[in-house]
């Protein structure tokens, strides 16, 4: 993948920020959500509060959505990786998981594997905005590891 | 206004951070407050010289101890102007609102009683009564905020009834910064047999506060949000409440003798309340704090956070991408929104040029749908702030909009 700027990492960030691609008002309108697993995810040190919603069907996430309010770094990264893990089978959505972790915790990471997730690459400067960047990643990852709420 | 390039010397904590690549301008006092040399001296003079337990008077340390913590709480009450055995430690008011709610609330309240609270109360001043609420029976309703989110006497007068056996509200609310007159509240609950409990977390730290003339019944307040050490805090409660209401943690240096067969001897209060040993470090250091405050002087430090706040809404209003919610408040705390900006988004962008600001709901949860708000930006003021401050907000609000800046720099 190219490397990218500073300034299309901002672009990337602003776009699924502004008009994100799988953020939902009203899950109940998209056919077949019963059998949807979800996961709400708030945040104890925040007002970031969104529930993602996976249809899985034979180890295959066939699609990704999420509902609720959050902050720019939180909805972005969020949507994007909804993008990213539809048609992937369990195990590779768990891997683009753990490589986009690993950047944003400085360790060694496959950048190939996380397309427009390679916007998050300076969290780390604003250490406070880890738990923002993460708050989707988590969310797929605890349903992905069999979480479900009622 | 004081002499804010002073006043700071006092505070090494301005110091340790000169060098700093980017300034420390601290706007977040309604959170905690930084302590001056004198508490923070005070804080390690008990560790580095008293060292022994409160209650334990056996040798001279221990001795001296005791009269420590007792000059502290003789302090607190000349602070407040009452009697020292109305005074009990607390670690913060959110543990003072819990005693109130269960020595006093879970004991006396039944099914068909009500407590009056209102919709701005911080989260420590909800929660206890929920569970009063849960264990009794008796039910919580909402004395309501006028178009500004102000709470008014009139407006508790219009909900109040015979069945209202608590009024719990803040004096100063945290999230507005509305000064609400305790007084005749307290006049009217007590003409209908209630008792007004009055939560003084944002309000005795800036103003001066007389128990007997405000006549409340209980009143809570936190030493971190008035210079003093954190895990310390006291409860004012009129001494014959105090001495009905049960103690809601049991244990050593409560009791004046007890048996296996169940009977217990309460000591009288304040001791009552104070099972276990305390946090007496923060003790020395909380009468540092008072001591620094009245230095100052309560009313000169009330002025010149009106002061500064004038200055501030003037020049913030300047701004067109912000939006001020309680342009009319009293104490110096402002919120606000940068148009189009998530509040956290804003609030790292500030911090990426040193100011520090809370962003979210501020605990007052019910509080947002009033706001039509899932969160702003809390700016709130202290005698260490200067002009300089508050002009560095409004340029960093000013290129507001260019949160994602603070994301690249
Ligand atoms: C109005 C109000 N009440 C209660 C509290 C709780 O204080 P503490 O955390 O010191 O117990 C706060 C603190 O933010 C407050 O602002």
């Amino acid at each position: 993948m190219l490397s990218l700027t500073n300034e299309m990492k901002r672009e990337i960030i602003m776009e699924h920020y502004n008009s994100p691609n799988n953020k939902v008002e009203d899950i109940t309108k998209i056919s077949n959500f019963e059998n949807f697993r979800k996961i709400r995810m708030d945040s104890d040190s925040c007002i970031d509060d969104i529930t993602i919603y996976l249809d899985i069907e034979n180890d295959v996430i066939k699609n990704a959505y999420f509902s609720g309010v959050a902050c720019a770094i939180s909805t972005a990264s969020t949507d994007i990786l909804c993008d990213m893990v539809k048609n992937k089978s369990e195990k590779d959505a768990l891997y683009i998981i753990s490589q986009y972790e690993n950047m944003l915790y400085e360790k060694e990471y496959d950048s190939e594997v996380l397309e427009e997730l390679n916007a998050f690459s300076e969290t780390h400067k604003q250490a406070a905005r880890i738990k923002c960047a993460t708050l989707g990643a988590f969310g797929i990852s605890k349903i992905l590891n069999g979480e479900n709420d009622e | 206004m004081l002499d804010v390039k002073n006043i700071k010397k006092d505070f090494p904590i301005f110091k340790n951070h000169e060098n700093d690549k980017k300034p420390l301008i601290y706007l977040d006092n309604a959170a905690t407050t930084f302590k001056p040399k004198s508490v923070i001296d005070a804080t390690s003079r008990y560790y580095l010289e008293d060292g022994a337990n409160a209650h334990r008077g056996d040798y001279d340390l221990a001795y001296h101890v005791d009269k420590e913590v007792e000059k502290c709480r003789a302090h607190l009450a000349s602070f407040l102007n009452c009697f020292s055995r109305e005074i009990v430690f607390t670690s913060g008011t959110s543990m003072s609102m819990n005693l109130v709610a269960y020595g006093y609330g879970i004991k006396f309240l039944k099914e068909g009683d009500e407590i009056l609270l209102t919709e701005a109360e911080h989260a420590s001043n909800v929660l206890p009564w929920f569970k009063v609420s849960e264990t009794t029976k008796a039910k919580i309703n909402y004395i309501p905020l006028d178009e500004e989110g102000r709470c008014t006497p009139e407006a508790l007068r219009k909900v109040i009834t015979k069945n209202t056996k608590v009024v719990s509200i803040a004096q100063v609310t945290n999230v507005l910064g509305f000064k609400i007159d305790i007084k005749e509240m307290a006049k009217i609950a007590h003409e209908y047999g209630a008792i007004l409990v009055c939560d003084a977390a944002q309000s005795a730290p800036h103003m001066k506060i007389d128990v007997k003339d405000l006549d409340c019944d209980f009143l809570c307040l936190s030493a971190h949000k008035m210079l003093g050490p954190t895990g310390i805090g006291a409860l004012y409660g009129k001494f014959d409440l105090l001495k009905k209401m049960d103690p809601f943690m049991m244990g050593g240096g409560d009791n004046a003798r007890f048996d296996m067969c169940g009977n217990v001897a309460y000591l009288e209060p304040p001791a009552k309340f104070e099972a276990g040993t305390m946090n007496i470090a923060a003790i020395y250091g909380f009468d540092e704090a008072l001591t620094y405050l009245e230095n100052i002087g309560l009313e000169n430090i009330e002025n010149h956070e009106k002061e500064l706040r004038n200055y501030a809404i003037n020049k913030l209003k300047e701004l067109d991408n912000v939006i001020i919610y309680n342009e009319k408040a009293d104490a110096g705390i402002i919120t606000l929104n940068v148009k189009g900006v998530f509040p956290q988004d804003e609030a790292s962008y500030l911090n990426s040029k040193g100011i520090c600001v809370r962003s979210g709901e501020h605990c007052a949860k019910l509080l947002k749908d009033r706001l039509k708000t899932v969160g702003t930006i809390r700016v709130s003021l202290y005698l260490y702030n200067d002009k300089s401050d508050v002009d560095a907000l409004y340029e960093a609000l000013k290129n507001g909009g260019n949160f994602l800046d603070a994301f690249f720099n």
